[in-house]
């Protein structure tokens, strides 16, 4: 098989740049604290808010700076739909849902993260800046899906 | 009739098939199919410039016209229509007819291929019957527990079954081919239109799991609940791949019919066979980068399956390069000097050269953010935001739909032996079409940059004054607006050709390029279909096993919850 010359180069430098981007990516996950969801924990969607920690959802101190937000997913509202942390906080977020699929995306931040009826999603934020940093659902979730927000107000 | 008949034999030889030769009873269901896919694209089409002018406010759905139906209705016609059956029966029409001429014989099945056309129609008014009457709104991805009624599925199923039927037509008709041609290397138009349905056979292996033994079980009421990760998980195996599907019956047209159409030749039949065996290989087990913000799927699943999509983007790589040199050739063959002045000399004046043409300038940036999208870390950016639609109007709604939109340029004139009513006006819609697509995307592209979720009705979101979305949510509106004219167009030419077009003075020969480096120069190994599918099966497991085995057992926690 005959490959002229320009084409082996061709070939040559898409290649190399396809494993650039790989190596780059690598290195900014090894280096910068960027994770994605990843397996938790398996609830029952239909006994969701009677299991712990979604029967008391809602903000608790875990640490001088931590915190952690367990927030039930549902259509079409987050409950609760509105949390307040000091700057500077680190806050866990535990979000499930007894329904359908939704999304958790924290806008001004890189949270962001399908909520899966069946599972726990798990996802940290670092809040450095004050001000409210609105979180709503950006998955389907029925008639009212454009009205499913809420938000975190750092002081 | 007999007159044009004449005429192409006459030219015998040359290899030229024009639609007379095809037998009626070959050609009906290849038409017909191609007519099912352009009423989609109408129907589906007009709902897409009511998600746009929602972005600003705009809401027509409440009009008299448009009877009770709404956003999330509509949003579920607009994504079925185009993305499943419109494209669908494209391929089946499009790749039925270039198996037919790749190999200058008829179908080895009328009775498969009429089949197919059954079956797709079948599909095609199951579900929009039930998409019409509000019992499917569940948007083209029917995420469980979002029930539909079970007829939706079953159209589903039977628009995957109609192109699997015309995958078994082309493998029978490559057997008989293969009997009377031993050792010869399979020609590369019959060669491409195989392997775009043996990955596609392979990739809808996913939702045809999903739908036969998880939701038609399901929402008949036989089981009672579903895993909504499992299935999800089966969805995009399926759902990744099938932009493979979209795009490589446009390919089939930019590697084989375009250089001819533009008077170059295609430099290496071996890079062309490469692409589509990249494809073949890699298209399938990369689905779960559609899931990178799961929570039920375990870190190395996803790293692993991000690895493996940076491979597939190489076909496409090649694809810019080998179609590019394509086009360079036909530019200078025209008289175009220097370094780019050969792209002013192709020929802009045929509309289904520049239709093409523009499909393929606005893939660059679809081709672009598509490898955006498939980062593991950048995903966090964009994944469910309004970055997603406007990627893929780019590639399916752009790449692939303006191609089809070029193809039909010449493929509605062969099918009717009428000359293409008004090419201007077709040369204007082209145009139109890429602006508007310029513009819808640069809005969704800023919008979900900044946050605006996809598949969303924003003007009416609660929370639109907590943001700055006017001048993306304004871009989308006017891009949409400018598309809905420029398909309006489209379909004023086609029907002007089929009902008022001249009477062609000789038939249409379906364009097939000449090449620098032709078959003979190509690895024998490449014809070796079995081969390359038993390691596109081999990769699936490698992708997919280490899922299965972490996942394993089921969890199915939820009953049907119809919140539409």
């Amino acid at each position: 098989m005959k490959l002229d010359r320009y084409e082996r180069m061709f070939l040559i430098v898409a290649v190399a740049v396809l494993l650039g981007f790989q190596a780059a990516i690598g290195i900014s996950v090894a280096l910068t604290r960027v994770r994605l969801p990843a397996p938790v924990e398996r609830v029952d969607a239909r006994t969701l808010r009677q299991t712990p920690p979604f029967n008391q959802p809602g903000l608790r101190q875990t640490g001088p700076n931590t915190y952690e937000a367990v927030i039930i997913a549902q259509a079409w509202q987050f409950n609760p739909n509105e949390i307040t942390v000091p700057v500077g906080s680190t806050v866990t977020f535990l979000v499930s849902s007894p329904d359908v699929t939704h999304g958790f995306e924290l806008t001004g931040t890189d949270v962001n993260a399908m909520v899966v009826p069946g599972e726990v999603t798990k996802v940290t934020a670092h809040f450095t800046k004050p001000g409210d940093y609105v979180f709503l659902c950006n998955e389907y979730c029925g008639f009212g899906h454009q009205t499913m927000y809420g938000k975190v107000v750092v002081r | 009739m007999s007159g044009t008949a004449a005429v192409a034999a006459a030219r015998g030889g040359s290899g030229a098939i024009g639609a007379l030769e095809i037998a009626a009873n070959q050609r009906w269901p290849i038409a017909g199919q191609l007519v099912i896919g352009l009423v989609g694209l109408a129907i589906g089409g007009f709902y897409g410039i009511l998600q746009a002018l929602n972005r600003i406010g705009l809401d027509l759905y409440p009009t008299p016209i448009m009877g009770r139906a709404y956003y999330y209705q509509g949003l579920t016609i607009h994504g079925v229509l185009l993305a499943f059956l419109f494209t669908f029966a494209f391929a089946n029409s499009f790749l039925s007819l270039t198996t037919i001429k790749g190999f200058n014989r008829p179908l080895a099945s009328t009775w498969l291929l009429q089949l197919s056309f059954v079956t797709l129609l079948l599909g095609a008014l199951l579900a929009g019957y039930t998409m019409f009457t509000d019992q499917a709104t569940v948007l083209y991805t029917f995420y469980a527990p979002l029930p539909a009624s079970p007829l939706f599925y079953l159209g589903a199923a039977f628009l995957v079954v109609s192109t699997w039927l015309v995958s078994a037509n082309q493998l029978l008709t490559l057997r008989d081919w293969r009997r009377e041609h031993p050792g010869e290397r399979i020609p590369l138009l019959a060669y491409m239109s195989i392997m775009t349905y043996l990955m596609w056979d392979l990739a809808s292996l996913g939702v045809a799991v999903e739908v036969l033994f998880f939701l038609l079980p399901w929402s008949l009421g036989w089981v009672e609940t579903i895993d909504p990760e499992f299935t999800r998980t089966l969805f995009w195996y399926t759902g990744h791949a099938i932009v493979y599907f979209w795009l490589l019956p446009a390919y089939v047209s930019w590697y084989v019919m375009i250089p001819k159409q533009v008077g170059g030749r295609l430099p290496s039949d071996a890079l062309g066979r490469l692409a589509f065996i990249i494809f073949l290989l890699f298209s399938t087990p990369v689905g779960v980068h559609h899931q990178f913000l799961d929570p039920g799927i375990p870190i190395f699943v996803k790293a692993l399956q991000m690895s493996l999509t940076f491979f597939v983007a190489a076909g496409s790589f090649i694809t810019a390069f080998t179609v590019g040199a394509a086009l360079e050739s036909g530019g200078r063959a025209r008289g175009g000097k220097g370094l780019l002045g050969w792209i002013r000399t192709l020929p802009w004046d045929n509309p289904s050269v520049t239709a093409q043409l523009l499909a393929m300038l606005l893939f660059v940036i679809g081709g672009a953010t598509g490898i955006v999208n498939a980062s593991y870390t950048l995903n966090l950016v964009v994944h469910n935001t309004a970055y997603i639609p406007a990627h893929f109007h780019l590639t399916v709604g752009t790449a692939v739909a303006l191609t089809i939109i070029g193809v039909c340029y010449w493929l509605v004139p062969y099918f009717t032996g009428r000359q293409l009513a008004w090419p201007g006006l077709a040369r204007w819609q082209a145009w139109l079409w890429a602006i508007g697509m310029f513009l819808f995307s640069n809005g969704q592209f800023v919008g979900g940059l900044t946050g605006e979720p996809r598949r969303t009705m924003i003007g009416n979101a609660t929370y639109l004054h907590l943001f700055h979305w006017d001048l993306a949510n304004w871009l989308t509106a006017i891009g949409g607006t400018v598309l809905g004219i420029s398909g309006l167009l489209f379909f004023v030419v086609i029907l002007g050709t089929v009902l008022a077009g001249a009477p062609l003075a000789e038939p249409v020969t379906i364009p097939q390029t000449d090449y620098v480096h032709g078959p003979e120069e190509t690895w024998a190994g490449f014809d070796r279909l079995g081969l390359w599918f038993g390691l596109a099966v081999a990769l699936v497991v490698l992708a997919y096993g280490p899922f299965l085995l972490t996942y394993l057992p089921l969890h199915p926690v939820s009953p049907p919850v119809k919140v539409y």
